[in-house]
């Protein structure tokens, strides 16, 4: 059992370790309210993990989801204020996210390009042109009944994390149950065995591309809801590592101070985190 | 007196004996070919040489010193050195800095003296007999190119033992003929050089004394100028192997795989034309690098052919992808079994099922119960040694690593099914378990392509055995034609 779980168990010893510090140091964290908003606030991040899960299974990385989220953002706005109704909004924004995925996937399956050098191209690309196109305007005026879906926020609240779990649970089952699932498994451990099963490994990974690109739309559709005008830099900072502070996955990104957020809408700073922020 | 003295060496590899008790001695100033089929331990006693594997008993003597622990680096230190058929160099490095990183020595923050490198470089280039500029990069050589910056890392390391395995193996004669060249010089300087080559004539062209290895043991060490070359593969083959294999005579059906022409230029296949029936086990035998597992991978879509056909189920293609083979009930049990047999970290059950995934699901989705019940078929049949059908197949033994990836070809009812080496580095009691499972599978109507390196495998197996040479068959035998000299003859291209 413990040979078994290993990992699962060195994951869960850190993050114990990391409760046990925040116990004594910021004993607010632990708080319901603040639990509840934490939990909120980063079903966006768990539902674009569920995608970035089926690309680590094959093998690959994109650190490009954060740029994608911001795009995806910005185009439920768009597409809201052009007239569609809030979840076909939604749904745009998924194909929106498919399309760059496809982008990515294709580079990677069959251009043979390395995925971490492809998505750090695409991060920055996508990132410096919704600056460009959006010039760091915010996306306002959005029709009535927007925010929330138009519904209550206790209710709204409800649906995301509803949503979110859903989304997870499903994956998992998926994963187990689908020969789909099956299929990405297989491609990940040994692509070349995987060729000789009949599995066309670089359609999978094409795939699981796609797959990530439209959730991250998902995702960013139900964050975008949330607010009554969107920020044209959601997200962006968010690379692979999407638990940690924004502020050093840019850097491992090779990012630039360029990109520093003046949103206000930071979800995922240190300092929100431990409950001590605003 | 000896350069090079290895006394009585063995050495087993997970219970396969590859070498019994060797000796082998090398004297300064000769060429002394190391000669034997595929197997034979000629390989292995040259990592025992070069330290890369560490002997299981035995001596070895260098220059009158015995060598108490051996690895790389005392056998560098010794004088002793390899180029081997697939040059060992950093492909992305200049030529210079190769030879730079091979020679020079200190701390690594040393400053590297860029001139000195580039001069040492073209200097051992020029003794080693290559026309090659030092700031070219590895990657843009030709392989005998990267052969001759091997020699010259060798000279620079003032080896005075050098091993050349195979290096004649891709190139032209012109270049033979410098290396020669080369070899003769560093002989005139006192070197010993270990030659192995499966080109006879060039054996006997270069070599002083040659000695034979033959099941891991040294059946003979001659001169020269005293054996033909007729004796030579006469001590290579042997006499007949006792082993007793299973084969059976069963009732030879209609044609399910016919070949014509089929050439890929990518896989280095040429024009290679054979059938196989149903009842059918045809041998295919050759030398390492003859072109018998490109000729599998072209069948089976891995590597797709660019001329001539593939005859299938009363349908003539070219194969494009496994997937496309799968479709035509073909299957393929590859060389490489932890590589490209079985999925390592999935379990048995999943490996069995996945090539044939459609026939445990419904609309996409597995039916656990089917899936386990096809594993414990297959478990059962097979005789599968593993704890449950939901262990991970990389924990079981290589044996059964092997039937888990038979049972996966096994479950698409195959109509001809390709083994590459099926028995290679398989316990005893599998390999003949598995060579029995072989002889029920064509007596049921299954043509079976088996492709060994192991002669008596061959001979104790085949209906028929097609023999490969430079990359096209150099001749189809029956049964009754079939002799291990035959074989061989055909193999080495001397027939």
């Amino acid at each position: 059992m413990l040979e078994r779980h290993r990992r699962e168990i060195s994951l869960v010893v850190a993050i114990l370790a990391i409760g046990a510090v925040l116990a004594v140091v910021a004993p607010g964290f632990f708080a319901f309210a603040n639990q509840r908003d934490l939990m909120l606030a980063n079903m966006p991040v768990l539902i674009v993990a569920l995608g970035m899960v089926l690309v680590i299974l094959t093998g690959q990385i994109d650190i490009s989801v954060g740029s994608q989220f911001a795009i995806c953002s910005v185009a439920t706005g768009v597409f809201a204020r052009m007239g569609l109704p809030t979840p076909l909004a939604g749904a745009a924004a998924c194909l929106v996210g498919a399309l760059m995925g496809s982008v990515n996937g294709a580079l990677v399956a069959w251009v043979r390009i390395p995925s971490i050098v492809v998505t750090l191209a695409t991060m920055v690309a996508l990132r410096d042109g919704l600056r460009w196109v959006t010039q760091g305007a915010w996306v306002q005026d959005l029709p009535p009944g927007f925010q929330w879906f138009g519904q209550s926020q206790a209710s709204s609240e409800l649906i995301t994390a509803g949503c979110a779990a859903a989304l997870a649970v499903g994956m998992n089952w998926g994963l187990r149950n689908l020969a789909a699932g099956r299929v990405v498994y297989a491609t990940g451990s040994s692509p070349n065995a995987a060729r000789l099963a009949g599995i066309n490994p670089r359609l999978v990974v094409f795939a699981v591309f796609v797959v990530t690109g439209a959730l991250t739309g998902f995702a960013a559709a139900f964050n975008a809801v949330r607010f009554l005008q969107i920020p044209s830099n959601l997200g962006i900072g968010r690379g692979g590592d999407s638990g940690g502070s924004r502020h050093d996955c840019r850097n491992a990104a090779g990012g630039t101070a360029a990109g520093r957020d003046r949103s206000g809408a930071d979800v995922s700073g240190v300092q929100r985190v431990l409950g001590a922020g605003d | 007196m000896a350069l090079l003295d290895a006394t009585a060496i063995t050495k087993s590899f997970a219970g396969v004996q590859a070498l019994r008790g060797v000796s082998f001695e090398l004297r300064s100033g000769e060429v002394h070919a190391l000669l034997g089929e595929n197997g034979a331990g000629k390989s292995t006693l040259i990592k025992v040489i070069t330290g890369a594997e560490k002997a299981d008993s035995g001596t070895l003597t260098v220059a009158g010193h015995v060598v108490p622990h051996h690895s790389p680096a005392a056998a560098r230190a010794l004088g002793i050195a390899a180029v081997y058929q697939q040059p060992a160099l950093f492909p992305d490095l200049t030529v210079e800095e190769n030879v730079g990183l091979a020679l020079e020595s200190g701390p690594a923050w040393r400053r590297i003296d860029w001139h000195a490198r580039r001069r040492q470089a073209r200097e051992l280039l020029e003794r080693s007999g290559a026309e090659i500029a030092p700031e070219r990069t590895v990657s843009t050589l030709s392989m005998p190119e990267q052969q001759l910056v091997e020699i010259a890392k060798a000279i620079g390391a003032r080896a005075r033992i050098l091993i050349l395995d195979e290096p004649t193996a891709s190139v032209t004669d012109r270049e033979v003929e410098r290396l020669f060249r080369v070899i003769g010089a560093l002989r005139s300087e006192g070197a010993g050089i270990v030659y192995i080559s499966h080109r006879l004539d060039e054996v006997a062209v270069i070599a002083d004394r040659v000695t034979v290895l033959r099941d891991g043991q040294n059946v003979a060490t001659r001169d020269m100028r005293d054996v033909d070359r007729d004796e030579l593969v006469r001590l290579m083959v042997g006499r007949e192997m006792q082993a007793i294999y299973p084969k059976r005579e069963v009732p030879i059906g209609k044609t399910a795989l016919e070949v014509k022409g089929l050439g890929c230029r990518a896989a280095g296949i040429r024009d290679i034309t054979f059938e196989v029936r149903r009842g059918e086990i045809l041998g295919i035998a050759g030398l390492v690098g003859s072109g018998r597992t490109e000729l599998a991978e072209t069948l089976f879509g891995l590597t797709p052919a660019d001329e001539g056909a593939i005859g299938l189920q009363d349908d003539v293609m070219r194969t494009e992808s496994p997937a496309a083979a799968i479709r035509k009930k073909m299957a393929y049990l590859p060389e490489d079994r932890r590589q490209h047999g079985v999925v390592m970290e999935m379990p048995v059950a999943a490996n069995i099922s996945l090539a044939n995934l459609d026939a445990v699901s419904r609309n996409g989705l597995i039916d656990h119960a089917v899936e386990r019940s096809l594993a414990i078929r297959y478990v059962e049949r097979l005789r599968i040694k593993t704890p449950s059908v939901h262990a991970e197949t990389g924990a079981l033994s290589g044996g059964n690593q092997q039937k888990v990836a038979v049972a996966r070809w096994l479950a698409i009812n195959p109509e001809v099914l390709i083994l590459d080496e099926p028995t290679q580095g398989v316990d005893i009691g599998s390999k003949r378990e598995i060579h029995q499972i072989m002889v029920e599978l064509a007596a049921q109507g299954m043509a079976i392509v088996m492709i060994s390196s192991e002669l008596a495998e061959i001979l104790g197996m085949s209906d028929r055995v097609a023999v490969m040479h430079g990359g096209t068959m150099a001749g189809i035998l029956s049964r009754a034609e079939a002799t291990q000299e035959k074989i061989l003859a055909l193999a080495l291209g001397h027939a």
